[in-house]
């Protein structure tokens, strides 16, 4: 067991090593989602109703959307290290074979936090007035790590499926997609049928409301169980899956 | 003898395509072997497959006294592999890539630093310890992945094409890396494409070629076989070309795209000579000469028309 830990404690170090010195990806990975929160506000906030002021609408919204952005940079990560040689050298250790893909989701859920910190303290600085509770707070992490982690294994799993980066790269589209429809920036009820359904139905808004509930102090309601299984089973899903690939693929 | 790499009979299929097709492979403990042969014979394959990367088709391998497929994590803590492209952590330090080595294979903390100081010192990389790996040459980078591969003291070291994509001086660094190991008791199997290198380093050389073994032997004895150098002589017509032809006898090749003849020597300077004097006496206007080291092209032409001679 200590073996393990010893591995994995190794390999997230490296990724954090990585995030920490690839210092214009980690400036993007902050700036970005910020300057898609002032967008929302500021742009297209004015002609939003959702019934409450905006920027208490979106905030949530826009740190799933930042999570969701942030974790698909897992398989482009996970794909350098395909190409590059780095997985067939691992896998030719006595190392087990998760290790190397716990330390890039580990690392990448760590990186989320700390970009997600920084959209809410900007959310804050422009008014955002969270009313959550402390174990409001700690429920609120919990998810969204979990959320990361979820969206990060997909991630990884993506990453090692596919030939080259820019192919790795695609899946943020469909992962910052996800955010868009859903109720992150305008309620489903204002949708057509058939995006309203999609909508509901997809995994993004039971985290979404979820997250809304508790920062703003409100009852969870019926959102929390369905948010909480799809990020478990994407989690459980794409470590299968990666897991799978990683004995397979070779560079 | 006991061999701590022992192949027989390994195929490899992928789909209907044979990419390896019976290969027998024997190397000695503490030995140099070098796996010679072009793009495609199966090189890298044979690699994978005894670093347990990929599954054989068929056949049986025993590398360091474990089977590949029935004991591929005993295989796996007795061998280290260096791939193709140098498997280098390029955001790392050369020494934090050693250490995270180290560590992998589960050395404590104090001991994988030792292990890095070691290695960086062997392979001459203590000046450029803890710079990131993106700003070293290719030699360096090279130099530090056979270091990595070094670490856990592995038995059997396989370099996939170590030298392929440097620049001549880093080639040289890293064969001097190569020469260095052979001393210390660990057996490499190396891949090349380049019969100078499998000259330079390895003790015994196996020809692949289209997933078969073509030959095998020292790079004296495959050098031999192919009749060491060829002196080319290049002529002004079609006359003197067939008076050049006579004067050796029918011995010699023909080039089909002008008017020169090849002809195998021992690569000496009097063989030259003589050849010259010959054409001299015979009133052959000879053009130009150029003299030939043999390259792999040669080797492969060589030993695939004896291969089809022996099959039919």
């Amino acid at each position: 067991m200590t073996a393990v830990t010893t591995e994995v404690g190794t390999l997230i170090g490296r990724s954090v090593r990585h995030t920490v010195r690839s210092i214009d990806a980690t400036i993007v990975a902050i700036v970005l989602p910020v300057l898609i929160l002032l967008t929302f506000v500021y742009v297209f906030g004015g002609a939003m109703q959702t019934g409450t002021e905006y920027l208490t609408y979106v905030v949530p919204g826009i740190i799933v959307l930042c999570a969701a952005h942030g974790s698909a940079m897992t398989a482009t990560s996970v794909n350098h290290d395909l190409t590059t040689g780095m997985i067939d050298r691992i896998r030719s250790l006595p190392v087990v074979g998760a290790s190397l893909l716990v330390g890039h989701v580990v690392a990448s859920v760590l990186r989320n936090l700390v970009s997600t910190a920084v959209v809410v303290a900007v959310a804050v600085l422009i008014g955002f007035r969270p009313v959550a509770t402390p174990v409001g707070w700690v429920l609120a992490a919990a998810l969204l790590a979990l959320f990361m982690a979820a969206f990060s294994a997909v991630s990884a799993a993506w990453g090692l499926l596919v030939r080259g980066p820019e192919a790795a790269g695609a899946i943020s589209f469909v992962l910052l997609f996800l955010p868009y429809v859903s109720s992150a920036f305008v309620p489903p009820e204002t949708m057509p049928a058939v995006l309203r359904g999609f909508a509901e139905g997809q995994p993004t808004t039971p985290v979404v409301e979820t997250l809304r509930a508790l920062l703003l102090g409100q009852p969870v309601g019926g959102a929390a169980v369905p948010a909480v299984l799809w990020c478990t089973g994407l989690l459980v899903a794409g470590i299968a899956a990666s897991g799978w690939l990683f004995r397979r693929r070779t560079s | 003898m006991a061999y701590t790499i022992a192949v027989e009979g390994l195929s490899k299929r992928y789909g209907a395509t044979p990419v390896l097709d019976g290969v027998d492979l024997h190397v000695a403990r503490g030995g140099v072997h070098a796996l010679l042969g072009p793009n495609g014979a199966g090189k890298s394959t044979t690699v994978k497959i005894l670093t347990t990367l990929v599954a054989p088709s068929g056949g049986r391998a025993v590398v360091a006294g474990h089977d590949v497929v029935a004991e591929p994590a005993a295989v796996r803590r007795a061998v280290s592999l260096t791939g193709q492209h140098a498997a280098v952590d390029e955001v790392l330090t050369g020494r934090e890539n050693l250490v995270m080595m180290a560590r992998l294979r589960h050395a404590s903390r104090s001991a994988a630093r030792a292990t890095a100081e070691q290695l960086l010192a062997r392979f001459d990389l203590v000046d450029a310890a803890d710079r990131v790996v993106g700003t070293y040459s290719g030699g360096m980078a090279r130099r530090l992945d056979i270091a990595l591969s070094l670490v856990g003291d592995p038995q059997v070291l396989f370099l996939d094409e170590p030298t392929t994509g440097l620049d001549p001086r880093s080639r040289r660094d890293v064969w001097t890396a190569v020469e260095e190991l052979a001393g210390s008791g660990v057996t490499v199997l190396l891949t090349t494409q380049y019969l100078e290198e499998a000259d330079q380093l390895a003790d015994r050389v196996t020809v692949l070629n289209e997933g078969r073994v073509a030959a095998e032997g020292t790079a004296d004895e495959l050098k031999s076989r192919i009749g060491g150098e060829t002196v080319q002589l290049i002529l002004p017509d079609l006359g003197a070309l067939t008076a050049a032809l006579i004067a050796v006898d029918g011995q010699g090749r023909l080039d089909e795209s002008g008017l020169s003849l090849h002809v195998t020597t021992d690569g000496s300077a009097g063989a030259v000579r003589d050849l010259l004097q010959l054409m001299a006496a015979r009133d052959v206007a000879v053009e130009r000469v150029a003299v030939h080291r043999p390259t792999l092209d040669d080797v492969f032409l060589a030993l695939t028309e004896t291969t089809q001679e022996v099959a039919a």
